[in-house]
C-alpha cells in the first residue's frame, strides 16, 4: 500500500470551499434570527453618566436595547474572565457590558437587538450615551510614567504584573568581563491579527430545555464553553453548545473569549430568540485581541571569540486595558523562556512589566511571544556578527548549541529534546548563493548607485505545544494542554475521529485522516473527521500554538494503538493464536511466521460489534479514547534568509529573495506544511514593513481599517523558497513538532536584518518596524 | 421606501424588492441564499465579496442591490458547470490556494475575470491582477500557483 | 456597513437627472457609486436622496475630434486604462487610470465619480491639471468648462455646483515628439497614491520645446511644478533633477504613513523620475 505519511494528498476540506458551499458563521440562518449591533465606546477612557435607549427603542422593528444594567438584573456572573495566572498578577475585573468606566475605544455599552441587521445599527446609533471623558493612555511607555492615567485603581502604574526569568547575577558579571557587547532599544510593534472573517455569533437559547447553542468563530470551542460557564453567562456546561463551523482563519484571535459572545448569547436569553452579531472589519479590528507591543531595552555580552556570555533583556508589554484570555502568558512563558534561541548562552536573564493602557487588549497573535523572542535575540546577533567582525553567518555558527549536546537545558527553564542547527544554516546559504550575493552587494556599494541591496538572517528556535500539563499548570495556566481524541471503527472498518483540536483553516481533517489510514492500513477515504462542536467531541483544547499535528495527532496515535491492541486479542480469538504472537501491519492482523493466518481489519471491526465468536473477557465494540499530554513542547528550528534591495532615495524597500529552511520534525503533509510557511511568512514580513496598529495620544485607533493598516497583499510579496532539514521530535509518535507559526516568528528579524544590513555603509544599526519608506529615508538622510 | 429588481444570478432569473440601501453582497447572501460571496472589510479592499455582474468582476459590497437591476451576476456558485469544477476551482484544490476558504470565492471570480482578460499572464500580471483581493492565510504564493495552473487548462 | 435609509432614484437623461437635483435638497449624484458608497457604509454621507446616473449612456465613451479626446464622465477606470484612442493621443491618462485601485474598482469607478469626490491620493486630478484639460458641467442654466486646474478647489472640494452634473473632460492631444509618465508611489494599505507624478515633454531636434510636471498627493490638490527651466536644454538627468526639486507645497497633507515633509521629498524624487521616463518616451 501506497504511502500515505509524508505525502501531499489534495486537501477534502476544499471541494465545499471553491463552490461557495462552506458554511461560515454569517451564512448561518436560524429560524426566527433577530440581529444584535453592539453600541462601543468612541473615547478611550471616560466615565458612563447615562445612557439613554428611548429613541433607539421606539424604532420599530427594534426588540431590545440591553445595557450593563440588564446583564446585572439577569443575575449572572457578567465578568470576561483571564485564564493564566501570574504570581501578584492584578487581575481587575472586565465587565462584558461597560458598566460606570470605558476604558478602550470599542469597550461595549449597550447592544441593540434588531429584526434586521440595517435596522439594529440604525438603532444602535439612536443610543445615547453621557459620557464624561477622562485622560487616556495608550502608549506602553508613557503608561509607565509617573502621573500617567491610571487604567485601573487596583493597578498603581498601570503595572499588571513584573516577572522574571534567569539569573541577572551571573548576567552582570558576564557583562563585567565582556570583551564586546552590543545593546538595543527596540519597539515591537502592535498588530492587529485580521483574519479576514470578522467575529461572529449565533447564539440560539431554547428556554423550554434551558439550553443554549452557540455557532461562533472559535478555535477552541471547549475552551469557550468552559470561560462562558464559569464567569461570564454562567450557565450549566452541559446546557451550552457550542460549534465552530467554517472558520475564516484565526491565527489566535478567535481563541480569546471576548465579551460579545456572551453578550449575543445574554441577547438571545432574554428575547428567547436566536440573535446573530457579525462584526464589521472597523469593530473587529477595535476589539480583537492585538498582538506583540512590547518596548524592549536588550544587550549581548560576548568573549573575545565571539561566543556569547551572556544576554539581557528588560521588556514593557501592552496588556491593553483588560487581560484577555491568555495574554499573561505571551510576554512571559512563551518570551522569556525562548530568549536562549539556537545559542548555547550561559547566562540569561530577562525581565518584563506587564502593562494596562486604554486600548484593545493584547494576547496571542501568530507566534504569541516567540516571534517578539527571536526578534530580540536575532536583531542581537546581527549587530554581534557586526561589532565582533565575524558577520552574521559565523557568529551564529560558532554560538548554536552544538547537534551532540542535545538534550540541551536553557538558562530559561527550556530543555530542548533534539536540534541540529548547523545543517539547516548550510542549506539557507545554498539556496541563496550567498557568496554571490556578498559580491553583488559590494560592487553595487563600490558604483555609488542610490539601490543597494541587504541580507538578512535569521536563526530561529519555537517551542510549541505547551505542556505537560502539570508543568503549565504549575506556571499558571488554569487549563490544562493536553488533547484528546476519540477513534471509533465502524463494523464495515471505517473510521470516524473525533478531535479536540479545532481546524479553521490548516486542513485537520485531511492530515488527522492520513495519519489513521497510516496506521491502521485504510485508505484515508475511510477516515472521517469531526472537530469544533462541543456536543459531539469530548472535552479538547483546540488549535493554536501549532499543537494540533504534536499534540492532537499523537492523541490520535495513541487511541489507534489501543484500537490494534484490542483488535490483537479479537483477532487471536478468532485465530485461535496468542495475542502477543499477533501483528498489525498493512491493515492486516497476521499470526507472526504464519501469513497465510490473518485477518483484515474489517473481519476484526465486524466481530467486534457482532460480539458472536468473541473473547470472554472483552467488551465489544472497536473505539478508543486518549487524551494524550506531550512530555515536552516540541523545538522546531531553522535558518531564514532575506535578500532586500533599498532605494536610499526614497527608502522603499524591494524584497528581491526570502529562503526559508525549516526543520518542523517529520512531515505528515508537505503541501500544507509549506502552505503554513507561507503564510506565516506573509504575517511576518507584514510585520516588518507595513503592519502597524497605531493609536493616538488620545487612544484613538487610527489605523483602524484596511485603508491604513496595510495586510500584505499580493502584488507586494514575492515568491517563497522553501526546504527543510527533518529532526524527528523524540518524544512524540509521530516524530511531528509544529509548523503554523514558524514563518511568522523567523521573518520580522530575517526583513529587518536585511535591511540593516543594505543600509550599513551609513552606519544604521537599527530602524523599528515596521520599516516605513520614510523611517528609512529618514535613518539614511540622519 | 423599495425598489424592484429584475436580474439574472448564475443563470436564472430573479425578482425582488429591496430597500434601496441594501447592498448586492447583503442581496445575495441573504435574501438569495448565495453565501458563497463574504465581507471582509467596509472599505472595498478586501475583495472577500467579489461577484462577477455583466462579466465585469466587482466588489459586491460597494455597489447596490437596486444598481444591478437589469444586470447578469455570477457567483461562485454559478461556477462550476454541470457540476464539472471550473479549472480555477480546480487549480485552488490541486495547488493548495487556499486554508480558510474565506477569500476563495472572491479571489476566483478576480482570477476568473483576469483570465478572460489575458489568457496567459504572467506572474507579475497574476499578482497585479489580483491586488484587490486579499488572503490572510497563504502568503499568495500558491495562488498564483493556482491561476497559472488553470490558465494552462483553459488555453 | 450599513448605508443608512435613503430614497433612490434613477435617472433616464441628463435632463432628468438635473431635474431631481433640483426637486430634492441636498440629493448625492452616484455614477459608480465608488466614492459615494464607501462614505454611505461608514455612514459619513447620510444622503436623504441618491440620484442614479450610472446607467446614462450619454455620459459615456472616448472620442477624439479636433485635436483632443472627450471622455464621458461615466467612462469607467478600466476602459479609459484600455482605450486604443487615448494609448494614441493621451497616453498618460491611460496609464494613470490603470494605477486605480484594482481591477474591481476601475470596472465600477468612473472618471467623473472620481474628479468630482477629488481625493487627493487620486491618480486622475494631477494628469488632467498636467495635459490642461478642461471639465464640462451642466445645470439647468446651461453648460460651461472649467480648467482642470481650476477645478479642484481644496481637500475633497471641487467646483461643482449643487446643481450641476459633471458631463465629460475634454483633454488636448499629446503633440509629436512629446513624451508623458504617471509614476505612482502607492500607499501599501489604501492602494491610493501618496505621490503620483505626472510629466511630459515635448523634443525637437533634441531640445526640450515644454516640459510639464504635476504632482498630486502632496497637497490637497494637485501640485504643479515650475519645469521651464527645462526649455532648450538636452533633458540631462541634472537639468531634471534641478527642475523637479522646485516643487514647493506650502501646507504638505501627512498621515501616519507618509508625513507632509516625506511626501515632498518624494515628489521631487518621483517627479525627477517622472521627466526622465517621459523624456525616454518622446
Amino acid at each position: 500500500m501506497a504511502r500515505v505519511l509524508g505525502t501531499s494528498i489534495k486537501r477534502r476540506e476544499d471541494p465545499a470551499l471553491i463552490t461557495g458551499r462552506g458554511k461560515y458563521t454569517d451564512d448561518l440562518q436560524a429560524a426566527g434570527m433577530a440581529h444584535a449591533a453592539i453600541v462601543r465606546s468612541p473615547y478611550a477612557h471616560a466615565r458612563i453618566r447615562g445612557i439613554d435607549t428611548s429613541a433607539a427603542e421606539a424604532l420599530p422593528g427594534v426588540l431590545a436595547v440591553l445595557t450593563a444594567r440588564d446583564v446585572a438584573a439577569a443575575g449572572i456572573p457578567g465578568v470576561v474572565p483571564v485564564g493564566w495566572l501570574l504570581p501578584d498578577l492584578k487581575t481587575p475585573a472586565h465587565p462584558m457590558i461597560a458598566a460606570d468606566t470605558v476604558r478602550h475605544v470599542g469597550d461595549a455599552v449597550a447592544v441593540v437587538v434588531a429584526e434586521d441587521r440595517y435596522l439594529a445599527r440604525d438603532a444602535a446609533e439612536r443610543v445615547a450615551v453621557d459620557y464624561e471623558p477622562l485622560d487616556a493612555v495608550a502608549d506602553v511607555v508613557a503608561a509607565l510614567e509617573d502621573g500617567a492615567p491610571a487604567v485601573h485603581e487596583e493597578a498603581p502604574g498601570n503595572v499588571a504584573f513584573d516577572w522574571e526569568i534567569g539569573d541577572s547575577e551571573s548576567v552582570d558579571a558576564a557583562f563585567a568581563s565582556a570583551a564586546n557587547t552590543v545593546e538595543l532599544d527596540l519597539r515591537n510593534n502592535r498588530l492587529i491579527p485580521h483574519a479576514i472573517e470578522p467575529r461572529a455569533v449565533l447564539a440560539s437559547f431554547d428556554s423550554s430545555t434551558g439550553e443554549m447553542t452557540i455557532h461562533m468563530t472559535s478555535q477552541n470551542p471547549h475552551v469557550h464553553r468552559l470561560l462562558m460557564t464559569l464567569a461570564s453567562l454562567g450557565m450549566p456546561e452541559h446546557k451550552v453548545r457550542i460549534v465552530a463551523p467554517e472558520v475564516g482563519g484565526g491565527f489566535g484571535s478567535k481563541i480569546h473569549h471576548y465579551a460579545d459572545e456572551a453578550i449575543v448569547g445574554l441577547c438571545s436569553m432574554k428575547l428567547d430568540r436566536p440573535v446573530k452579531w457579525a462584526a464589521t472589519r472597523t469593530e473587529t479590528n477595535l476589539t480583537d485581541a492585538h498582538g506583540r507591543d512590547h518596548s524592549t531595552h536588550c544587550a549581548l555580552a560576548l568573549d573575545a571569540d565571539g561566543r556569547i556570555t551572556g544576554l539581557r533583556v528588560d521588556t514593557a508589554a501592552a496588556m491593553g486595558a483588560y487581560l484577555s484570555t491568555f495574554a499573561p502568558a505571551v510576554p512571559t512563558y512563551l518570551y522569556g523562556t525562548l530568549m536562549s534561541g539556537q545559542y548555547d548562552i550561559p547566562a540569561i536573564h530577562c525581565h518584563v512589566t506587564g502593562v494596562f493602557t486604554h486600548t484593545a487588549p493584547v494576547d496571542a497573535y501568530r507566534g504569541a511571544g516567540r516571534p517578539e523572542a527571536t526578534y530580540v535575540v536575532e536583531r542581537l546577533m546581527h549587530l554581534a556578527g557586526e561589532a565582533t567582525g565575524l558577520g552574521p553567518v559565523e557568529v551564529r555558527r560558532r554560538n548554536f548549541v552544538p547537534a551532540d549536546a542535545f538534550p540541551y537545558q536553557t538558562q530559561v527553564a527550556l530543555a530542548y529534546d533534539s536540534g541540529n542547527y548547523g545543517p539547516a544554516m548550510d542549506r539557507a546559504l545554498e539556496m541563496i548563493g550567498y557568496d554571490d550575493l556578498r559580491t553583488e552587494q559590494a560592487s553595487r556599494r563600490g558604483n555609488g548607485g542610490g539601490k543597494l541591496i541587504g541580507i538578512g538572517f535569521s536563526s530561529y528556535i519555537e517551542a510549541c505545544g505547551l505542556a505537560p500539563s502539570a508543568v503549565v499548570g504549575s506556571l499558571g495556566a488554569q487549563a490544562g494542554q493536553w488533547e484528546s481524541a476519540d477513534v471509533r471503527v465502524h463494523p464495515t472498518a471505517s473510521v470516524t475521529v473525533y478531535t479536540g483540536s479545532s481546524s479553521h483553516g490548516q486542513g485537520h481533517e485531511t492530515t488527522f485522516s492520513q495519519i489513521v489510514a497510516d496506521k491502521l492500513g485504510i485508505a484515508p477515504e475511510a477516515v472521517e473527521v469531526i472537530h469544533g462542536d462541543t456536543d459531539l467531541v469530548q472535552f479538547g483544547m483546540g488549535t493554536y500554538g501549532s499543537r494540533s499535528a504534536a499534540v492532537g495527532g499523537s492523541a490520535i496515535v495513541k487511541s489507534v494503538e489501543k484500537i490494534i491492541e484490542k483488535g490483537k486479542k479479537i483477532a487471536a480469538h478468532l485465530l485461535e493464536a496468542s495475542a502477543e504472537d499477533l501483528e498489525f501491519e498493512d491493515g492486516s492482523f497476521r499470526v507472526a511466521g504464519s501469513p497465510d493466518r490473518a485477518l483484515a481489519l474489517g473481519d476484526v471491526a465486524l466481530q467486534a460489534y457482532l460480539a458472536h465468536n468473541y473473547p470472554d473477557d472483552l467488551e465489544p465494540g472497536l473505539s478508543a479514547t486518549s487524551f494524550y499530554d506531550p512530555a515536552n513542547f516540541t523545538y522546531p528550528f531553522g535558518t531564514h534568509v532575506c535578500v532586500v534591495e533599498v532605494d536610499t532615495e526614497t527608502g522603499s524597500i524591494d524584497l528581491l529573495r526570502y529562503a526559508a529552511v525549516d526543520d518542523v520534525g517529520n512531515v505528515i503533509n508537505p503541501m500544507i506544511v509549506d502552505g503554513q510557511l507561507h503564510g506565516g511568512l506573509a504575517q511576518g514580513i507584514g510585520q516588518a514593513l507595513w503592519e502597524n496598529a497605531v493609536y493616538d495620544d488620545s487612544g484613538q485607533l487610527v489605523s483602524g481599517s484596511l485603508m491604513d493598516y496595510a495586510v500584505p497583499k499580493i502584488h507586494n510579496l514575492i515568491p517563497f523558497e522553501l526546504d527543510r532539514t527533518t529532526t524527528p521530535c523524540p518524544h512524540n509518535p509521530l516524530g511531528v513538532k509544529g509548523v503554523g507559526e514558524a514563518g511568522a516568528i523567523a521573518s520580522p528579524a530575517a526583513v529587518v536584518n536585511a535591511v540593516v544590513d543594505a543600509l550599513a555603509p551609513f552606519g544604521i544599526s537599527h530602524i523599528d518596524m515596521p520599516l516605513t519608506p520614510e523611517k528609512v529615508w529618514r535613518a539614511v538622510n540622519g | 421606501m423599495t425598489v424592484s429588481i429584475q436580474l439574472e444570478v448564475n443563470g436564472k432569473p430573479v425578482q425582488a424588492t429591496v430597500e434601496p440601501r441594501r447592498l448586492l453582497v447583503h442581496f445575495l447572501r441573504e435574501d438569495l441564499g448565495l453565501t458563497g460571496a463574504n465581507i471582509g472589510c467596509e472599505t472595498s479592499l478586501c475583495g472577500a465579496c467579489t461577484v462577477l455582474v455583466d462579466g465585469d468582476a466587482v466588489k459586491s459590497c460597494t455597489m447596490l442591490a437596486a444598481q444591478a437591476d437589469g444586470a447578469s451576476v455570477t457567483t461562485i456558485e454559478g461556477l462550476a458547470r454541470n457540476g464539472d469544477l471550473h479549472p480555477l476551482q480546480e487549480g485552488f484544490w490541486e495547488k493548495h490556494g487556499l486554508q480558510c476558504g474565506y477569500c476563495t470565492p472572491g479571489m476566483i471570480l478576480s482570477a476568473n475575470y483576469l483570465l478572460a482578460q489575458n489568457p496567459s499572464p504572467s506572474d507579475e500580471e497574476i499578482r497585479e491582477g489580483l491586488k484587490g483581493n486579499i488572503c490572510r492565510c497563504t502568503g499568495y504564493h500558491n495562488i498564483v500557483e493556482a491561476v497559472k495552473y488553470a490558465a494552462e487548462r483553459m488555453s | 456597513m450599513y448605508p443608512a435609509q435613503f430614497d433612490y432614484r434613477r435617472a433616464g437623461s441628463v435632463d432628468e437627472a438635473l431635474g431631481l437635483l433640483q426637486e430634492h435638497e441636498d440629493a448625492k449624484l452616484m455614477a459608480g457609486g465608488h466614492s459615494l458608497i464607501p462614505m454611505m457604509k461608514l455612514r459619513l454621507a447620510q444622503p436623504p436622496v441618491v440620484i442614479d446616473i450610472g446607467r446614462l449612456d450619454e455620459l459615456k465613451g472616448i472620442a477624439e475630434a479636433g485635436g483632443s479626446v472627450r471622455v464621458g464622465s461615466l467612462t469607467t477606470h478600466a476602459d479609459i486604462a484600455a482605450s486604443d484612442v487615448l494609448a494614441a493621443h493621451c497616453p498618460v491618462l491611460a496609464e494613470a487610470a490603470g494605477h486605480i485601485g484594482d481591477a474591481q474598482v476601475r470596472n465600477r469607478g468612473t472618471i467623473g465619480g472620481n474628479i468630482a469626490h477629488a481625493d487627493p491620493g487620486s491618480d486622475i486630478p494631477p494628469v488632467l491639471v498636467l495635459l490642461g484639460a478642461s471639465v464640462h458641467l451642466q445645470s439647468p442654466s446651461g453648460t460651461r468648462s472649467v480648467a482642470a486646474g481650476d477645478f479642484f478647489q481644496d481637500l475633497l472640494m471641487t467646483d461643482v455646483g449643487e446643481d450641476e452634473i459633471l458631463t465629460h473632460v475634454d483633454v488636448p492631444a499629446l503633440g509629436a515628439g512629446t513624451g508623458s509618465a504617471y509614476l505612482k508611489f502607492e500607499h501599501p494599505a489604501s492602494g491610493y497614491a501618496v505621490v503620483g507624478a505626472a510629466a511630459s515633454v515635448t523634443v525637437q531636434n533634441g531640445r526640450c520645446t515644454a516640459a510639464g510636471l504635476v504632482v498630486g498627493g502632496v497637497g490637497a490638490v494637485p501640485t504643479a511644478v515650475d519645469v521651464s527651466s527645462l526649455v532648450g536644454t538636452d533633458l540631462s538627468d541634472d537639468a531634471i533633477a534641478a527642475a523637479a526639486s522646485g516643487l514647493d507645497a506650502e501646507d504638505p497633507i501627512g498621515d501616519i504613513f507618509a508625513s507632509g515633509d516625506y511626501r515632498v521629498h518624494v515628489g521631487k524624487v518621483y517627479g525627477k523620475r517622472a521627466l526622465a521616463a517621459a523624456r525616454d518616451r518622446a
